[in-house]
Parts: C-alpha cells; sequence; structure tokens
C-alpha cells in the first residue's frame, strides 16, 4: 500500500498522484494521511484503485469518481461522490448535504446519517444510507435506488422520476409526485442485494417503497400547484 | 336638415393593444401561460442607441485594406494551463442539443470551426457530431447535468458553469415532451416524451463560496487544463461579476435579457432582467476595481446581431461576445423561403418563436428526423462562416476608422448616445453633449 500525506503535498499532489496511477501496477492500494477536512480529494479517478482516507473530508470528496473504491474514514462534506459513474463510495461517519447528486453508477455507502438533498437529481447510483437522511431527499430524483434505515425529512421524493426510494423509518411528508407504491418481489430482491452490499443487516420486508406518480411528467394546468 | 354630427374614429387602446387582447384570450382559453423560444421582443435600449465618432483631425483612422486591425483573442488567461485562443471575439453561445437538431449542432460546429472560433454545449450534453466538429468546444455544466460525465468534461476545450441565462434569469430549464425523443431520453437519462423540467439551482452548491470549491473541483478532475467560465444573466451585473471572480472564475459570460432562450415563460422573457446595454459597464467597473479587467475576461451575448454591435460591446469593455439566435438565423431559421410553412403553424417568417413545439420548418428547433434532415449542416456551416466573418470585417472596419489596431482597443471615448437613455446605461455622452447622465452631479 503506498501513502500519501495530504499535509505536505497537498490536494493537488495527492489527486495527481492518484490520478497518475497506471492500471495494472503496483499502485492501486492506497492510503491518504491527514486529510484535514480538505475538499475535492480523490476526485475525478477513472482506475480500479482502492483509497482510503485516513479522516474527515470536505466537499466533492469522490465527485465524478469511475472504477474507484474510496473509503473515507470519518465524515464527508457536501456533495461527497456527486455525479459518480461506476465504483464505490464509503463514509464510515456521516455526510452532509447534496450525497451522491447527479450520480449516474456505481454504490454510496453512508455508514451514519445524510444530510437534507441526499441522493438530487440522481441518475441511475445506488445510494444506502444506516441512519437517516434531511429534507429534499431524491428531489427530482431520476433513476437509480436510494435505501434509507433510519427517517426521512420534509419533501421526500419531490418533483422525482423513475428512482425507486426504500425507507425504513417514518417520512415527516413526501414532496410533489411522490407516492408510496407496492413492494414487489423484485425489489425485495433488489433491496436485500443493495443491504447486502452495505453490509447492513435489516429485512427487506420491513422497508417501504416509494417513487413516481408521474402526475406531473406532462404539463396539466389543475396541477398547477404542484409544480 | 341636421347637420350630420361627425364620428369619432375607432380607436385602439395602446395600453390594451392587439397583441395584449390576443394574449389575454389565449389564456383565458387554456389556463396555461405562454411559453416560446427566441428573446425579449419589445423596444429596448440597445446598441443601436450607440454611435461611433471615427476618426477627426484629432485621431488618425488607419488605412483600411493596408494597416491590419488584430481581432484575436486568448479567453481564461487566469489559471488554466491552455487558454482557448479564437481568431475572432465572436463565439457561439450555449444551446443544448435536445432544443436543436443534432444536424443544427454540427453546423454550428462547422461554421464556428472555419470562422476560428468556439461553440457552447448545453443542457443536454455534449454530442459526439458536436465534438467533432468543433475545433474548440465549450462543455456548459447546468444544474440539471444532464449528459454530464467526467469523459466529457475532459474532451472539452474549457467548462462553463452556468449560474443563469438572459432570458430567464433564476429560472429552469424546460424541454416539452414532443421533443424529448428516444436519443434525447437516453442523453437525459429520462422517460421518452415528458415534459422535461431543469433546476433552476445546482443541486450541490448555492453561492459564491460554495462556487469557489465547486470550480477547484473542476480544475482537479482536469488538471488545471481548461478555462473555468461562469455564465450569469443581467440581473445585478456589478456583484455577480465581482463574486464570479471571486469564485475563481476564467472569463465572465454575461447574458443580457435579449438573450435568446429553447423556451420559457413570455412573461419570464419579456419582464425579468436588464437590457444587455445596461450590464457591461458595471461588469466593466466590477472587474476594474478587481484590477482583473483583461485578466478574467468578459463576454457579453444578448442581441448581438450584426458587427456594429460586436464593436459598441467591445468598445464598452467586452473582451469577446457570443450569439445564440443570430447564430441560428445565419443556419436557416425563420428563412422568408418557408413562408407558407410558418403559415400553417399559425406565423409568419421573422415572428416563429414556437421552438419547444419541435415543428421548426427549417429543421433546426426540432428532434423530427424528416425535419432535421432539411437542414444540410455542411452548407448551414458554410452560411454561419460567412456571416462571422463579415461581422468580423464590420467590426474591423468600425475599428480602423477609430484608428484602432485591434478591436479590443475600442473604448467608450469613442462612442455617443443617441437617447438619455442609452447615454446613461453605457456612460458615454449624449451626442452632441458633454452630459453623461449621472455624472459630474445631475
Ligand atoms: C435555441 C436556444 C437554446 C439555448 N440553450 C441554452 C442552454 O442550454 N444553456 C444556456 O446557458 N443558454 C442557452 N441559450 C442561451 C444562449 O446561450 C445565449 O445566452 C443567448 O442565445 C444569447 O443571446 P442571443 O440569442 O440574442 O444571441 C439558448 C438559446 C437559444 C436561442
Amino acid at each position: 500500500m503506498a501513502e500519501l500525506d495530504l499535509k505536505e503535498i497537498g490536494v493537488r499532489g495527492v489527486n495527481a498522484a492518484l490520478q497518475a496511477s497506471p492500471v495494472g501496477s503496483n499502485e492501486q492500494d492506497w492510503l491518504i494521511n491527514n486529510p484535514m477536512g480538505q475538499h475535492a480529494i480523490a476526485c475525478g479517478l477513472d482506475a480500479p484503485l482502492k483509497v482510503k482516507i485516513a479522516g474527515h473530508v470536505g466537499f466533492y470528496c469522490g465527485g465524478m469518481n469511475q472504477q474507484a473504491a474510496i473509503t473515507i474514514q470519518g465524515h464527508a462534506g457536501v456533495g461527497v461522490a456527486e455525479n459518480m459513474m461506476s465504483g464505490q463510495v464509503w463514509v464510515t461517519g456521516s455526510a452532509s448535504d447534496s450525497a451522491g447528486a447527479t450520480a449516474h453508477g456505481g454504490l454510496l455507502v453512508i455508514e451514519g446519517n445524510a444530510s437534507s438533498r441526499c441522493g438530487i437529481s440522481m441518475k441511475g447510483i445506488d445510494i444506502v444510507v444506516g441512519g437517516s437522511v434531511g429534507h429534499m431527499s431524491g428531489f427530482m430524483a431520476q433513476s437509480g435506488h436510494l435505501v434509507v434505515c433510519g427517517d426521512a425529512g420534509d419533501a421526500l421524493g419531490d418533483s422525482i422520476y423513475e428512482a425507486i426510494l426504500f425507507l425504513r423509518g417514518k417520512v415527516s411528508s413526501l414532496g410533489a409526485d411522490c407516492i408510496e407504491k407496492e413492494m414487489r418481489p423484485e425489489h425485495l430482491v433488489k433491496l436485500a442485494e443493495l443491504l447486502d452490499a452495505a453490509g447492513i443487516d435489516k429485512n427487506p420486508a420491513s422497508f417501504r417503497r416509494y417513487g413516481s406518480a408521474r402526475a406531473l411528467y406532462n404539463f396539466d394546468i389543475d396541477n398547477v400547484d404542484a409544480y | 336638415m341636421a347637420a350630420k354630427i361627425p364620428d369619432t374614429l375607432p380607436r385602439k387602446s395602446a395600453t390594451f393593444d392587439d397583441y395584449t387582447l390576443s394574449e389575454i384570450r389565449r389564456a383565458a382559453a387554456t389556463g396555461i401561460y405562454d411559453i416560446r423560444g427566441g428573446g425579449a421582443k419589445r423596444q429596448l435600449p440597445h446598441f443601436d442607441d450607440l454611435l461611433f465618432l471615427g476618426a477627426s483631425m484629432s485621431r488618425y483612422p488607419l488605412e483600411g485594406y493596408r494597416e491590419t486591425c488584430d481581432t484575436r483573442v486568448v479567453l481564461g488567461t487566469q489559471f488554466a494551463k491552455n487558454p482557448i485562443k479564437l481568431d475572432i471575439p465572436i463565439t457561439i453561445a450555449g444551446m443544448s442539443f435536445g432544443s436543436l437538431s443534432a444536424q443544427a449542432k454540427e453546423a454550428l460546429g462547422r461554421g464556428a470551426t472555419i470562422a476560428g472560433t468556439s461553440t457552447t454545449t448545453g443542457d443536454g450534453g455534449m454530442t459526439p457530431e458536436e465534438r467533432g466538429q468543433s475545433k474548440t468546444l465549450v462543455y456548459q455544466y447546468l444544474p440539471s447535468r444532464y449528459g454530464m460525465n467526467p469523459n466529457d468534461l475532459r474532451k472539452a476545450d474549457a467548462i462553463e458553469v452556468v449560474v443563469g441565462q438572459g432570458a430567464k434569469p433564476g429560472g429552469g430549464g424546460m424541454l416539452l415532451g414532443q421533443k424529448i425523443s428516444d436519443r434525447v431520453a437516453e442523453m437525459r437519462n429520462l422517460p421518452k416524451g415528458i415534459d422535461q423540467r431543469s433546476a433552476c439551482r445546482h443541486p450541490d452548491w448555492t453561492g459564491p463560496d460554495d462556487l469557489a470549491i465547486k470550480i477547484q473541483e473542476l480544475r482537479e478532475i482536469t488538471n488545471w487544463e481548461k478555462p473555468i467560465y461562469v455564465k450569469i444573466s443581467g440581473t445585478r451585473p456589478f456583484y455577480d461579476t465581482a463574486l464570479s471572480v471571486k469564485a475563481g472564475a476564467d472569463v465572465v459570460v454575461l447574458d443580457g435579457m435579449q438573450g435568446g432562450t429553447a423556451a420559457t415563460q413570455e412573461v419570464f422573457i419579456e419582464h425579468v432582467g436588464q437590457p444587455t446595454l445596461a450590464c457591461i459597464r458595471p461588469a466593466v467597473e466590477a472587474l476594474q476595481d478587481l484590477g482583473m479587467h483583461r485578466k478574467v475576461q468578459l463576454v457579453i451575448s444578448g442581441g448581438i446581431r450584426n458587427g456594429a454591435d460586436v464593436a459598441k460591446a467591445l468598445a464598452l469593455g467586452a473582451d469577446a461576445v457570443s450569439i445564440g439566435t443570430a447564430a441560428l438565423v445565419a443556419l436557416g431559421d425563420n428563412d422568408p423561403a418557408l413562408e407558407e410553412e410558418y403559415n400553417k403553424l399559425g406565423t409568419t417568417a421573422g415572428a416563429y418563436d414556437d421552438w419547444h413545439e419541435g415543428r421548426d420548418p427549417a429543421g433546426i428547433s426540432t428532434q423530427d428526423p424528416e425535419l432535421a434532415m432539411r437542414l444540410d449542416p455542411i452548407a448551414a456551416g458554410r452560411r454561419l462562416a460567412n456571416y462571422l466573418k463579415v461581422m468580423t470585417l464590420e467590426a474591423q472596419t468600425i475599428a480602423r476608422a477609430c484608428g484602432k489596431s485591434h478591436v479590443n482597443n475600442l473604448e467608450p471615448e469613442d462612442l455617443v448616445a443617441l437617447t438619455v437613455e442609452a447615454a446613461a446605461m453605457a456612460q458615454v455622452p449624449l451626442a452632441g453633449t458633454n452630459w453623461i447622465p449621472g455624472q459630474g452631479g445631475y
């Protein structure tokens, strides 16, 4: 395992080393020390690296990730794994706003809680949150899955498109066009798979499913208050 | 015999004019606000309200055909390893694939490349046609992030973070179901045929402090190679320009209220934002206050039509301009040769603006394969290149007449205004006076 000290070489030094890491070389396993809550750590990776970050990170850690498996041993700031395409980002602590925003693929696991707008505009990513999520989570979520083992704040799934939300706890309120839907066998299978991938031991049958009523898909004046 | 009492003529109201009445009736019949494309159509103070003085006894002109007048411009000189080098100070503004056909996007790329300038993607991502045909391509980073991915980001030559658009400051995008074809739907990860709404706020940042971090992330992902533009609408140009610079923008793109859009509410287009003319001086002042004028470049758009408009925008302090609507017209939009077809759509050539409906007879603002086929990207690209060349020659003609060896050497002192309003907005004297409204205490 190669080690990098962010305090010494800065964010640019860390990212330059990770981004240059040649495929198939021995430098596939990295440990980043002293992240000091800095922003944009380990973003824009595009190789099957294993990156462990020993401590808290600021905004956009793992942003636009492709292929890499990034573990944050601590809390993450705004937009962790934003626009991830593939690979995995794992947060052992909690995450701030907009976790997994607009991400197209891969798996984001947050062992603790996630703040507001978790999974906003998600476009295919799978997100599993061990705790609860804040308000406006799943706002305009287009596709992918958001699993929340705790509770959800106000306006869950507002203006949601085709993403699927699984929630174990209570929801403060549902956003416009978001409704509870029947949990069919294929959903239980997918949910079991996601919980398993996140190492969470919970019964899929104890969750509820939410998704789009699809009433706002084409403009209708009688729904105008909901837009 | 009683004398006939003279009748007064029927008189229509200036307030309730025919257009206003038709809009009330339309609203009453449908219950839906009017959506259209294009920019503000009302009369506004604009570049036509300014005149160049030209050379005289005290200023020497350059010889028209012998002395050179440079038009090259470099954008993004502050932080990026690879700034954008253009032959002309006129760029093609961001217009999405989705709102425009793939053929139209390709034509824009071809025309711009011949003319030595850049094109810009839009809400909906980058198409291979566009990347393939555009030598210099700016990739827009929008709130919706439709089609946004790091591979395309790295293929771009510059990145433009879109905060606002002059046609709809504070508004999000919309693409109605008629235009969500299979390809558009796939690029945007949406079901086919639904009305696509795009958010007005970015999903993972708000305000200039966050934007600075977002820009850092974009630079980290692209190895600090590419200039980062920030596009703002003409609302509070002084503060928005200053805050864009503070956030680390290499280039500020400022779009006034005449700026076109693919589709938004008419009420938005006509009633929100400031005229382009009113935005330039405050933006330049912000740059000058920060000591960043000409270091962070300013690109102006919204109603640029000819070389005189270009020259005037540059004289007021812009480094370059950007065009949307005019480029579409050069491709063939609203061509009178299609009058019969416009009539069938209930309109007339020159007024067609229902771009959101996707039935454009010119094959530009459509996703209908048959209509789109009508536009030959090679011929249309050639027309755009010709038009860009003419605009450039016009701007050079004016610059030479003002004695400038580079179009960017034009300055406010070369201008006067025809109206008090334009004099106040452009901060140049009213013609025939030395009066600049708002200066010198009155
Ligand atoms: C058909 C069309 C589509 C547009 N799409 C976008 C877009 O996706 N993103 C954006 O920032 N601006 C968009 N714009 C605005 C242009 O980038 C530009 O600001 C405007 O057209 C400039 O004004 P002009 O049309 O008067 O030249 C669009 C404009 C038009 C006409």
